[in-house]
């Protein structure tokens, strides 16, 4: 096992997001260059809130199984840490418990044996509530302040854990093979084991920011990336030769799903790269520091949750005619009336009807700028309703009007809808909304997340 | 190329800049990313006055009061604009689900800019 030294800790990242996949040949050029540990994260936000909502994964189970064989077995070559954050995606304690099984059944069919820690991230909802009394919780950003009552309708909150809580997983219990973490920022695997080599926290935040997206930091982006820490400076250079940084590129990654370009809050502080200076070294490597750090005081952790909100429908038609098309607007209005008319029973706040018109403003809504009638529409009504059964009624009440709505000057008059699909009513099961996205102040960094730990053979 | 004659016309970003983008910034942020070529392209822009608030606010019917970013920041070459998302991520009515296509307005702002 490579041994970090005084000057240098090198770690492999082999993508961005576990689950999608990496070119084994990469990893194995990394694996070449002799790092002390390979990190890879698996969460995200991105893809909504029914992670959260109804525990469901970013990725296949057999996707999962998939990469985790591969970095499992560079661990057994290698010998080093592996440490895998935010488990399914949300990173929910369930999740966490996913991973922990396809590790098992990996190790089982190929006959490893290491040692796992296990780092869980759900937070206790009264914990939550007793501090939001005392006043500990803030809005994260352009979120209402939390209401005690969104806290009991979350399925489930998780908190961002930072570097402490892989380090103490490493510090507390003798040889440590592999971490699998609940939420994390996603820096955070990278930066802790540079930080317990004793280098410098701002350059390791720095340099896990950079790699926690594998290799979206190079020219074209790629999947697998190395990074070089030193006592001044950071090295970074993806790991597919066909790929290279330049000081361009790996300036300008900072920018990328950030609220600032330069300014990057975290668990414990906030990263300050306006004086960084970035230098190309090699044709495909670049050359960072100047990173600077600034500690919270108090210590803030983020809290993401999501709850369900009644159940949707849809249906999907296609429109061709251009004397519908040009009423489509006033025409969608009289059937969707008339469907509420015809629901008098069912109390209007609890369903909600909404059109998506492809071809005329289904991506930007009210903001799109071109006004021109398109030759055809895709035509999407979502309907969310407090049951299935209530959604999918009124979808298909709106879809049979819309069908058969007359219209002046209609000539066609034996249906307006071109329907590609069954069921012509498509129902979409549960929505979640993020209702969660508060900084909550802790007074130990590691306190939220418990460690457990357990032999895997 | 950035403007060196007075003999210009009015061009979109679109054919000046690297990168228009726009993505979720965490669920109840978007973000867009205006990335130049160069430093001159990335100056003359600024120069020429024609991105700022009061455009964004206008084009993405956000109070200037409520955008979170706006600047130009030269070490990138770059603007970078961040603002309230109009729902939360994924809530019933999403029609982009990972913000990715809501740059298009960004990207045809014109912007005088020498005939090639």
């Amino acid at each position: 096992m490579a041994v970090a030294s005084n000057e240098e800790i090198r770690i492999l990242t082999p993508s961005g997001m576990l689950g999608y996949g990496f070119p084994i040949e990469h990893v194995k050029m990394g694996l070449a260059l002799k790092p002390h540990a390979i990190t890879i994260d698996s969460g995200s936000t991105d893809s909504g809130p029914q992670k959260l909502g109804l525990g469901e994964m970013t990725c296949s189970r057999a996707n999962y199984v998939k990469d985790m064989e591969v970095l499992l077995e560079a661990q057994q070559e290698a010998k080093i840490p592996l440490l895998i954050s935010s488990a399914g995606g949300d990173g929910s304690n369930l999740h966490v418990d996913v991973f922990r099984d396809i590790m098992v059944e990996i190790a089982q069919r190929r006959g490893w044996r290491f040692k796992l820690a296990k780092i869980y991230s759900d937070v206790d909802k009264a914990l939550i509530k007793k501090e939001l009394k005392a006043g500990r919780i803030e809005p994260l950003g352009p979120v209402p302040p939390l209401d005690p009552r969104e806290v009991d309708a979350a399925t489930v909150v998780v908190a961002q854990i930072g570097a402490e809580p892989f380090n103490k997983a490493l510090d507390e219990s003798e040889g440590v093979d592999v971490i699998v973490s609940g939420r994390a920022y996603d820096p955070s695997p990278t930066a802790a084991m540079a930080i317990r080599a004793g280098f410098d926290p701002a350059l390791a935040w720095h340099m896990g920011k950079i790699m926690e997206c594998g290799a979206l930091c190079a020219e074209p982006v790629g999947r697998s990336v190395m990074g070089w820490l030193r006592r001044d400076h950071f090295e970074i250079e993806p790991l597919n030769p066909a790929e290279r940084c330049t000081t361009a590129s790996v300036a300008a990654h900072t920018l990328y799903e950030k609220t600032h370009p330069f300014l990057l809050a975290g668990p414990g502080g906030t990263l300050d790269l306006s004086q960084c200076k970035y230098e190309q070294v090699s044709d495909r490597r670049v050359r960072v520091s100047g990173s600077k750090f600034i500690p919270a005081n108090p210590y803030t952790v983020k809290l993401e949750g999501a709850k369900t909100a009644g159940y949707r429908a849809i249906f999907i038609a296609g429109a061709r005619d251009p004397i519908f098309i040009r009423q489509i607007d006033e025409i969608l209005a009289r059937v969707i009336d008339v469907t509420r008319d015809y629901y008098k029973e069912i109390p209007p706040e609890t369903y909600r009807i909404i059109p998506h018109l492809y071809g005329k403003n289904g991506v930007m809504g009210e903001l799109e700028p071109v006004k021109t009638p398109a030759h055809e529409l895709c035509i999407i009504v979502e309907v969310a309703a407090a049951t299935q059964a209530i959604a999918t009624a009124i979808c298909g009440k709106i879809r049979t009007s819309l069908m058969h709505a007359p219209y002046p000057g209609r000539i066609a008059t034996a249906g307006n809808l071109a329907s590609p699909f069954t069921p012509l009513e498509i129902p979409l099961g549960q929505a979640c909304e993020f209702n969660v996205y508060h900084l909550m102040q802790v007074d130990s960094p590691t306190a939220l997340f418990p460690v457990q730990y357990e032999e895997i053979a | 190329m950035a403007p060196s004659s007075s003999n210009t016309v009015p061009t979109p970003l679109r054919e000046i800049a690297k990168v228009v983008r726009s993505k979720n910034a965490g669920p109840f942020e978007i973000t867009l990313d205006i990335i130049f070529k160069s430093r001159e392209d990335f100056d003359a822009v600024k120069k020429s006055g024609v991105i700022t608030k009061e455009l964004i606010s206008e084009l993405y019917n956000v109070p200037t009061q409520a955008i979170i970013t706006f600047g130009f920041f030269d070490l990138v070459n770059a603007v970078k604009i961040t603002l309230p998302r109009p729902r939360a991520q994924g809530a019933i009515g999403e029609t982009d689900m990972h913000a990715a296509q809501q740059h298009v307005p960004l990207q045809e702002i014109r912007v005088p800019w020498p005939v090639q």
